[in-house]
């Protein structure tokens, strides 16, 4: 079920070494992980979850392990300011954490925030549960999840989050991960611990970006743990340069009457993978994910969406577009699962797909198994090309072809960022859409 | 402003238009009445450009330029209106974003400057008054949801935006009762202008009640069978398409010029 170990892109981020905590469990458990990728080597398109997003290419680069000289890279703060978001903000650069570009003074009451790389020189104990393991949700199982594995043994750094019990942090808190040109091919890793208490709430911007087109791999795992009545506005923009290659793996688990409402933005990047889990284990707790997926030119973007049910009258929304063009192809596997026992749950999905050339393709796949009583589900999926009829309609009033494309295309998305809270920041999202469209 | 000469035209390999010939001059309004399959909507749209229209023969020429040679758009920024029979609804694509789109996508196409969103609004805002046609529907996404009466209306609202030169109506008439057909002809009415010619197609008289044509062709068959004023529409009524056929034999037509 797994390539050779031997492939290069094994073989180097093997050779890179272990960052070093000193602290006793989580060293051992570092070397454990990497013994285990390396046992498993990466997953094949045998792998059901890996089926349409081949390694080949990517399994025969080799990448050098961490920046040596990451603390000292320039990068210009315009590259990830956004408009409404101005909170708190935590900048890591080839996965180093830069206090110079990073704002973690007078942090609001209630909001604990700090790299990883400082955390583990405090009190570990309250990372010892998450930091054991490869990721809080979902299980890991061999070869698919070899990347959990290579991050869990080679992360050194990441966010450290935590909301207090009922506190409210209205600023959002944003969360940059910037790839930056190096004098070589970079691999970096990076692991956030994300914890909101009870009754408290929180808005979070999650943001990629680079500062050249340099080929990078990055690897990211994030647990986020929403305890009974939290409540967390999520919003990941993923817009960094042609030449990233970017695994992520981001796991929730929702507990009672907590409720998550996530929007992702994939627009860059090479190979983009993101495996997204919810696990909703407490009654009358809620998921809802919108997200748009984008790739042009050769990119490849694969979103993996599993969601659990797990208790009673609990409730899952999502709303996924993607639009094609060029050579690109895109992946998009929305699984749901109704637990024994999740009665009355409530769980809808919606994958709409627009090829915008002839070479581009899509594969989606929904998923819907149910186990439990009074249930209620829906799911759909589709894979179409622009309405010609609506094409000369918009022509026929003046509008030049590729204007009318983009129009037609951005409404096809517009339903992913309508409930976005943050206008100043739905405004620039959409804007950003509307960028991304052929000219 | 028009001339249309010989005209042939196939769709899906079929000869719909097999020699049609008009003339229309500015300030002019044409009825184009004809039987259902007669080419009609053909007509209407290869003059605005549809692709799966091909011309095989003949020519149309607008303002001295040949219209077939032009894009869809940049016959529209040229003055050339299709109000369609059918609207398409467009989810997501706001009524208002749509209408300025598409006019200051036709003023930069003639090398004007594109209108700001204030000069927007106060245009829209007059020409709201004129179509009597309630805000509400600039507010939600095009044609979406709105009933048959609306999209025509929204169909002349947005001519009167507009402002072309040579405006097609479609069958802008079918489907439409007796007040939504009144108010669309009074629309029309407060558009007429010397400089601005109309080609109504329909298949009716009733519209040509309300808005007076200055000349009616009737189009059978892919050709002009007869030419005449107001008073062919009447005869029409009276005596169906199957007794004008009847007077004019295939070959014994006159190819409809007039003006």
């Amino acid at each position: 079920m797994s390539q050779p170990a031997s492939l290069p892109l094994v073989t180097s981020l093997l050779d890179a070494p272990l960052p070093a905590s000193g602290i006793a469990w989580l060293d051992a458990s570092r070397r454990e992980n990497r013994a285990a990728f390396a046992a498993s080597g990466l997953p094949d398109t045998r792998v059901e979850a890996w089926k349409y997003t081949a390694l080949r290419g990517l399994g025969q680069r080799s990448f050098a392990g961490g920046d040596a000289a990451a603390a000292t890279r320039v990068v210009d703060a315009a590259t990830f300011a956004l408009p409404g978001v101005d909170g708190p903000r935590l900048v890591f650069v080839n996965g180093v954490f830069r206090a110079d570009l990073s704002a973690l003074a007078a942090l609001p009451r209630g909001l604990s925030l700090q790299p990883l790389s400082q955390a583990l020189r405090g009190d570990v104990e309250p990372l010892r549960f998450a930091l054991s393991r490869p990721a809080l949700v979902g299980h890991v199982r061999e070869a698919g999840d070899a990347f959990a594995r290579i991050n869990a043994a080679s992360a050194g750094d990441g966010m450290v989050l935590r909301v207090a019990a009922h506190a409210t942090i209205s600023a959002p808190v944003h969360l940059i991960f910037v790839g930056a040109a190096a004098e070589a091919e970079l691999a970096w890793h990076a692991r956030n611990v994300i914890e909101l208490g009870e009754g408290a709430s929180l808005s979070l911007v999650e943001h990629y970006v680079s500062s050249g087109e340099q080929a990078q791999l990055a690897t990211l795992v994030s647990d986020i743990e929403l305890h009974e009545g939290a409540q967390l506005h999520h919003t990941v923009l993923q817009n960094a340069a042609i030449g990233a290659n970017l695994i992520r793996r981001s796991g929730l688990r929702l507990r009672t009457r907590a409720q998550a409402l996530l929007h992702v933005l994939e627009l860059g990047g090479a190979l983009v993978r993101h495996d997204l889990q919810a696990e909703l284990v407490g009654d009358h707790a809620q998921f809802h994910t919108r997200g748009v997926f984008m790739p042009h030119g050769r990119q490849h973007t694969d979103t993996q969406l599993a969601i659990r049910h797990q208790a009673l009258d609990t409730t899952s929304t999502s709303t996924w577009r993607g639009v094609a063009n060029d050579r690109a192809r895109g992946v998009f596997r929305g699984a749901i699962v109704v637990a024994p026992g999740a009665d009355g749950s409530d769980a809808s999905l919606n994958n709409k797909n627009l090829l915008l050339s002839p070479t581009a393709e899509i594969d989606t796949k929904p998923e819907l198994e149910i186990y439990a009583d009074e249930v209620k589900a829906a799911h759909g999926a589709t894979v179409g090309q622009l309405d010609e009829r609506s094409l000369f309609y918009l022509r026929s009033r003046g509008i030049p072809l590729a204007e009318a494309r983009a129009l037609l295309t951005a409404a096809f998305c517009r339903a992913v960022l309508d409930d976005l809270p943050n206008a100043a920041l739905r405004e620039h999202l959409s804007g950003l859409l509307i960028a991304q469209l052929p000219a | 402003m028009l001339k249309i000469e010989n005209l042939h035209a196939r769709v899906e390999g079929k000869e719909i238009l097999k020699g049609l010939s008009l003339s229309v001059n500015a300030g002019e309004v044409h009825a184009i009445m004809g039987p259902n399959g007669a080419g009609k909507s053909t007509l209407g749209h290869v003059l605005s450009g549809r692709d799966g229209y091909e011309v095989t023969a003949g020519t149309v020429t607008y303002n001295g330029i040949d219209l077939l040679a032009l894009d869809p758009e940049a016959r529209a920024a040229a003055g050339v209106f299709l109000a369609f029979q059918y609207p398409v609804e467009i989810p997501g694509v706001n009524n208002t974003y749509f209408l300025r789109a598409a006019l200051n996508a036709q003023r930069k196409q003639r090398g004007e400057k594109e209108l700001d969103s204030m000069a927007f609004l106060k245009l829209v805002r007059e020409k709201l008054k004129v179509m009597q046609i309630s805000d509400e529907l600039l507010h939600r996404a095009v044609n979406e949801g709105f009933s048959g009466g609306e999209k025509k209306r929204n169909e002349i609202f947005q001519m009167a935006v507009l402002e072309p030169q040579l405006a097609i109506l479609d069958e802008t008439d079918s489907g439409l009762d007796i007040d939504a057909l009144k108010q669309v002809a009074q629309g029309v009415n407060t558009l007429r202008s010397p400089q601005r010619a109309f080609l109504m197609i329909t298949h009716y008289q009733r519209l040509l009640d309300y808005v007076v044509p200055d000349f009616v062709h009737v189009l059978a068959d892919g050709r002009i069978v007869e030419s005449g004023d107001k008073s062919l529409a009447l005869k029409l009524e009276e005596h169906g398409y199957t007794g004008l056929a009847a007077s004019h034999p295939a070959g014994s037509h006159r190819a409809g010029a007039v003006a």
